[in-house]
């Protein structure tokens, strides 16, 4: 009963990928793949992981979604249309990240599996804000 | 080793990310929009990702070292804070609004860069704000510190 636009295939799939990927981070390096504190790190904003290390998960990122687009084929993304949205969203994610130690990767991937009380708790409550963001600007 | 390792695992969460639509902040938002059009794709991305983790925690205590580290860099179980939830609500809010999160946004570089470099560019700006203000709360010598 899903909706003709939903893609549970490929988004099992991919899902499968980035789960395999967090636990090659975890088993290899013994780091978390939280995306946020890697990033940081990459900046020199703050994280504990070494920089080359953090950079180069970080720049692994858009390598991988251009052999998507090159081997696979197009991947349709449709943004917001005002650049003010864009640069709301972008302050209050980077801000509450790391305020909030941590992002749907970090917390939602890496910390629900292992049932951390800190990552269940940030996770349904970004997730519950999110929800109630989209419902208040009429989607 | 480990570089190289950072560098496979985020190759493969970029792909992984792309084939799983989630680079799409239309869809992303779409999830978010449950008294509109909703759409769940998300929920399957996350039950896909949270499986293998799942086993690799389990797997854990069996190595005494990770494969090409000396020590566990894993976050100890610190409790609930204000601090946590204040950040939370407001990535949140930012995550509702543009239907970005850190992995989408900088996967997109290599998708849409425009859009995502002006998202990313205020990301950063958040994230600077955070770190200044923590060190400037510490040298007031108050709390709040971020460790």
């Amino acid at each position: 009963m899903l909706p003709d636009y939903a893609l549970p295939g490929p988004g099992f799939l991919g899902g499968l990928l980035i789960g395999l990927a967090a636990a090659l981070m975890l088993l290899g390096t013994g780091r978390i793949a939280g995306v946020s504190g890697l990033v940081a790190k990459s900046l020199a904003l703050g994280g504990d992981a070494p920089w080359r290390v953090a950079f180069a998960f970080t720049i692994g990122l858009p390598l991988g979604a251009a052999l998507v687009v090159a081997f696979i084929g197009p991947v349709p993304v449709t943004f917001p249309d005002l650049p003010a949205t864009l640069i709301t969203g972008g302050l209050l994610v980077g801000l509450g990240s790391r305020m909030g130690s941590g992002c749907t990767s970090g917390h939602g991937v890496c910390g629900l599996s292992r049932l951390s009380t800190r990552s269940v708790v940030a996770t349904l409550t970004f997730m519950a804000t999110g929800m109630v963001t989209v419902g208040l600007m009429g989607s | 080793m480990q570089t190289l390792i950072a560098l496979v695992a985020g190759v493969i969460f970029g792909v992984g990310l792309a084939l799983s639509g989630m680079l799409d902040p239309d869809r992303v938002r779409g999830f978010l929009a449950v008294t509109g059009r909703w759409d769940p794709t998300l929920a399957f991305v996350m039950g896909g990702a949270l499986l293998p983790m799942i086993v690799a925690w389990r797997l854990r205590p069996a190595l005494s070292q990770p494969l090409a580290g000396k020590r566990w860099h894993v976050p100890g179980t610190r409790g609930v804070t204000g601090e946590l939830i204040i950040g939370a609500v407001l990535f949140g809010a930012g995550w509702g609004i543009a239907g970005l999160c850190p992995g989408p946004a900088i996967a997109n570089l290599a998708v849409a860069p425009w859009a995502a470099l002006t998202f990313l560019v205020a990301m950063v700006a958040g994230m600077a704000l955070h770190t200044f203000a923590g060190r400037l709360g510490r040298a007031a010598g108050g709390g709040g510190g971020h460790p």
